[in-house]
């Protein structure tokens, strides 16, 4: 468990940029309740982490997520515009994003999560708000849509 | 950086504190009559008492010992205070407690079950303790043990003195054994 912040330091480190994503995604109204359930479920998933690298990317893809599946609640059918990280919060992997771009928000997270970051499936599971195998599917389906993509043009 | 409202963050701290998800839920009580504390409790009671703590350094350790989630989570804390603040007013003489002393090497986890035993207003010394436990030439070790007690105040060692009557030491500093040995009767 080397390089893993306590949580309190996590926590204190990103909350502000956390908050700060939600009310642009989601509107200050539902970011309230969002921020808690964001950071509610990284503490579920904290004490699973290999690494502490990347805690950034992977709690802002745990608020994407959060606001992903709120959005579903309230409107079960509707199209859903709304992507796991924030386009002006593009992460690190510069190469692999943009081509990510088009992908469902869960493949595309799984997918750059996984080959962009490096992380584990149970830690990406836990960041999609689900568990390692759907997290193992959500990545390969995500390379294989990838893959069909590619062929098309 | 957005500035994060205190009623949102208290009340993301407070379902911390009741998911159940925390290794160590910890607060800082600021002014008590010794000074600054960091205490601290997992989920099988409390953890850590320090004197003038060193947050970066306390979450680093206790994050070693317990896990990684560790939070300030002050609502989790409310029993601990309490009762310290009814000590620390004369009004309590026992701490009514669940000890988690899990972290503790087991000899010093002997000597701190028998320090225990030592009631309010009551001193021993490093070598009756060290008798009690069964090694009576470890006097020094016991001193050890007192020395790097993760419970101060509610596990007793303020009450453990040289064999002359002495102070001798207190990992909290002299001027704090003084004050707790005042408070409970047992100096004049």
């Amino acid at each position: 468990m080397s390089g893993i912040p306590p949580f309190e330091r996590f926590y204190d480190a990103h909350k502000g940029e956390v908050l700060a994503f939600l009310r642009r995604r989601a509107g200050r109204d539902r970011a309230d309740d969002l921020f808690q359930e964001t950071f509610l479920r990284a503490l579920h998933a904290y004490g699973r982490l290999e690494h502490g690298e990347h805690l950034r990317a992977w709690v802002l893809t745990i608020a994407g997520n959060a606001v992903v599946d709120a959005a579903r609640r309230e409107r079960p059918t509707a199209e859903l515009s709304v992507e796991p990280a924030g386009e002006d919060e593009r992460p690190a992997l510069e190469e692999l994003a943009p081509l990510t771009d088009d992908l469902p928000p869960k493949e595309r997270a799984a997918v750059v999560l996984r080959y962009g970051y490096d992380l584990d499936y149970d830690t990406i599971g836990a960041a999609l708000g689900s568990n390692e195998q759907a997290a193992r599917q959500a990545a390969s389906a995500g390379v294989r849509r990838l893959r069909r993509e590619k062929e098309q043009r | 950086m957005t500035a994060v409202p205190t009623v949102l963050d208290e009340r993301f701290r407070a379902a911390a504190a009741a998911s159940g998800e925390l290794d160590v839920a910890y607060d800082v009580l600021d002014d008590t009559p010794v000074g600054r504390l960091l205490v601290g409790v997992s989920d099988r009671g409390l953890c850590r008492v320090g004197f003038d703590p060193e947050p970066e350094a306390e979450l680093e350790r206790l994050a070693r010992q317990f896990g990684p989630r560790i939070l300030r989570a002050p609502k989790a804390l409310d029993r601990v205070r309490t009762e310290l603040d009814e000590y620390f007013a004369g009004h309590r003489h026992a701490f009514d407690l669940e000890l988690d002393l899990r972290a503790t090497p087991d000899f010093h986890r002997r000597v701190l079950e028998e320090l225990n035993r030592v009631e309010y207003g009551h001193t021993t010394t490093y070598g009756t303790l060290a008798a009690q436990v069964g090694a009576p030439r470890a006097a020094r070790a016991v001193g050890t043990v007192m020395n790097r007690n993760p419970l101060p105040i509610v596990l007793p060692c303020h009450r453990v003195v040289g064999a002359n009557g002495s102070l001798t030491g207190y990992g909290g500093g002299l001027d704090r054994k003084e004050w707790l040995l005042r408070l409970e009767g047992a100096l004049l």
